[in-house]
């Protein structure tokens, strides 16, 4: 079941002329941020961080500015070095490759979107999505069908002879994404695509984009800093403060289990409703008489509100073989909502 | 030698002015063919130039003139440009005009062909550009009646002499504006080049020249005007064209002469300004047509568009 595409392991990455020296020192005396400032003048940029993206699955990553998130994102295709740590993308050591594998991974299999989009404003939007296909040297009519077909996808039929200058905000970090997308890769890499966008075209684009990857099923890395964001796209959430990964879960898991202080400031917001499954919130049966309306293990709050809104009478719970594994009663579910 | 203390600084105590005289005397000596050399390829293009815009017939030069204007920047340049080559024209200006115009000219293709790269590399390297750009400074600060004796001693006199002065002089801009263009380039578009596996070439040519374009050009117009600026002042070494004029002028208290080639020099000026900026215009402010749609080419080129569209 377990197939990781990308995979980090214990990666570090202090910026500043004496990285080497900081970095001995903080694995042997653990000195915070602070420490490290002070002691070797160098900026912890991300401390020991590892997780891994299974093939197919939207991974956000979640921090406030200046947590390291997109210090972490640009290690994926090495548009940053690691200061130490191994990087594993697609069976490959993206850690030791030489400049020409880089670019050759950077080109085929990894796809990028910039916060700000990154549009380079004297080509054309065609030109702008075929470019990782112009720098691998393909033919312009095989660079075209391809730009044609990134840019159809997106819903920009017609635009590819267009200038990024002659397009809303919202149109053109749907080029961005048919950039991403032009070379077919298997992985995209997305830096806070939407945070430049109003809310009713990121909410437009995030429909749009969940719907094409489950179409195309990228392994996707998603840098956000809205935790709304995160827990509508991510199958998987990592949290990071600092540097490091505070949690690493699914959405439920963050939002029900958080860790610690920072994480648990973080979710009080975020509305459980669609998020919390009944297996959570129930309570065992413990030789408790069944009562005749069930819900699935599965269900979420909603639809456990939904079954309460016509008597309070409690609900036994079914786990996906039929037999009866707990009882949620109206206080659990009320108990639930609250958090 | 006795010391004053009351006057100490009368006294020469480092004595560059020698030590300048010295050098010069052994390099002029020993290694003038090196400089000589330098010579050959200002030589060549500079005898191109001239000539080719002194040697046809005035009207066609006049008419390319005309097309190369309306082609970069559209009729109201056209019309600048046709209005002040003619003001030298109908002043008997012309043929010095060219010579002005062919060592300008001249001087510019150098200044680009060795400034624009110096530009790149001082963009690409920190160190680079602190060594440079003192140097830039001297050149641009320091008076250039100072280096025309040395280059007279290296390179004799005239307009090869002339252009090899006037480039001294007219480089610093364009270098300075290719490292600032491309300094200024949105670092997010060069990472953007760089995540979808440009190499460094590659993002050099197709991203940061490109975006940088504007700003090197306004360069190229700051040198081609400091190149004119230079025109009188090189006519010390015997340099022909329009600042001869003014040259000749002044020496024989001859008002009339002197008036002509500065009105000259300003007519030029204002016709090459105004050309060479139109050619940094970029796409995007051009309304994103490009340069074979618009202008004499334009011309051409639309109904044959328009033919090839209806024959499909």
């Amino acid at each position: 079941m377990s197939d990781p595409q990308i995979e980090c392991r214990a990666l570090w990455k202090i910026y500043g002329k004496r990285q080497v020296e900081a970095m001995r020192a903080v694995q042997e005396r653990s000195l915070s941020k602070e420490e490290v400032r002070d002691e070797y003048g160098c900026v912890l940029g991300v401390r020991n961080v590892s997780f891994s993206v299974e093939r197919g699955e939207i991974f956000c990553i979640m921090g406030l500015s200046g947590s390291g998130k997109s210090t972490l994102v640009r290690h994926i295709n090495r548009l940053i070095d690691p200061t130490s740590g191994e990087i594993h993308v697609a069976g490959a050591r993206v850690d030791r490759m030489g400049e020409t594998e880089l670019r050759q991974l950077r080109a085929e299999k990894i796809g990028m979107v910039f916060q700000h989009m990154a549009l380079w404003p004297h080509r054309t939007l065609a030109e702008n999505a075929a470019f990782g296909l112009e720098v691998r040297d393909l033919s312009p009519p095989k660079r075209r069908a391809a730009a044609e077909k990134a840019l159809a996808a997106m819903g920009l039929e017609g635009w590819a002879d267009h200038y990024p200058d002659q397009l809303s905000g919202g149109m053109q970090q749907r080029v961005g994404l048919a950039r991403a997308l032009a070379a077919d890769p298997e992985i995209l890499l997305m830096d806070e695509p939407f945070s430049a966008l109003d809310p009713l075209i990121r909410r437009q684009l995030q429909d749009q984009f969940l719907d094409l990857s489950t179409k195309l099923k990228k392994t996707t890395v998603f840098i956000t800093h809205d935790l709304d964001e995160a827990i509508r796209m991510g199958g998987h959430i990592a949290i990071m403060n600092d540097g490091e990964i505070v949690q690493i879960g699914t959405p439920e898991e963050i939002v029900t289990r958080p860790s610690d202080d920072y994480v648990r400031e973080f979710v009080k917001g975020i509305s459980r409703i669609g998020l919390v499954r009944a297996e959570t919130i129930m309570t065992p049966l413990d030789g408790r008489q069944a009562t005749p309306k069930t819900i699935s293990t599965g269900s979420r709050l909603d639809a456990v509100i939904d079954l309460f809104l016509s008597d309070q009478q409690p609900l036994t719970v079914i786990d996906p073989l039929g037999s009866a594994v707990g009882q949620i009663t109206i206080t659990d579910a009320l108990r639930a909502l609250r958090g | 030698m006795k010391t004053d203390l009351y006057n100490i600084f009368d006294t020469e105590w480092v004595p560059v002015g020698d030590w300048i005289e010295a050098t010069l005397k052994y390099v002029v000596e020993n290694i003038r063919y090196i400089f000589q050399a330098i010579k050959v390829p200002f030589d060549l293009v500079l005898r191109g130039f001239e000539g080719a815009l002194t040697g046809a017939p005035d009207l066609l030069i006049y008419a390319i003139i005309l097309l190369v204007a309306w082609q970069a920047g559209g009729r109201r340049i056209a019309l600048i440009a046709g209005a002040s080559m003619l003001a030298i024209g109908l002043m008997g200006a012309w043929e010095p005009a060219m010579t002005s115009l062919s060592i300008v000219l001249t001087c510019v293709i150098f200044c680009a062909l060795i400034g624009i790269p110096l530009g790149i590399y001082a963009a690409r390297s920190d160190r680079f550009w602190l060594i440079l750009r003192p140097i830039l400074d001297l050149m641009q600060t320091i008076p250039s009646f100072v280096y025309l004796v040395p280059v007279v001693m290296l390179f004799s006199i005239g307009n090869v002499s002339g252009v090899i002065v006037t480039f001294i002089y007219a480089l610093p801009p364009v270098v300075r504006l290719t490292n600032l263009g491309i300094r200024q380039v949105r670092p997010d578009m060069v990472e953007a080049a760089r995540a979808f596996g440009a190499s460094r070439r590659q993002t050099l040519l197709k991203i940061e020249l490109p975006l940088a374009a504007p700003t090197i050009m306004a360069g190229l117009n700051q040198t081609i005007m400091m190149a004119l600026a230079m025109s009188v002042v090189s006519s010390m070494i015997s340099v022909t064209g329009l600042g001869q004029m003014v040259l000749r002028g002044i020496g024989r208290l001859d008002m009339g002469i002197a008036t002509v080639g500065g009105l000259g020099i300003v007519c030029l000026a204002v016709m090459i300004d105004r050309v060479s900026q139109s050619f940094g215009v970029s796409a995007r402010d051009r309304g994103h047509r490009k340069w074979y749609e618009t202008g004499p080419v334009g011309a051409f080129y639309r109904p044959l568009a328009k033919f090839r569209h209806a024959a499909k």
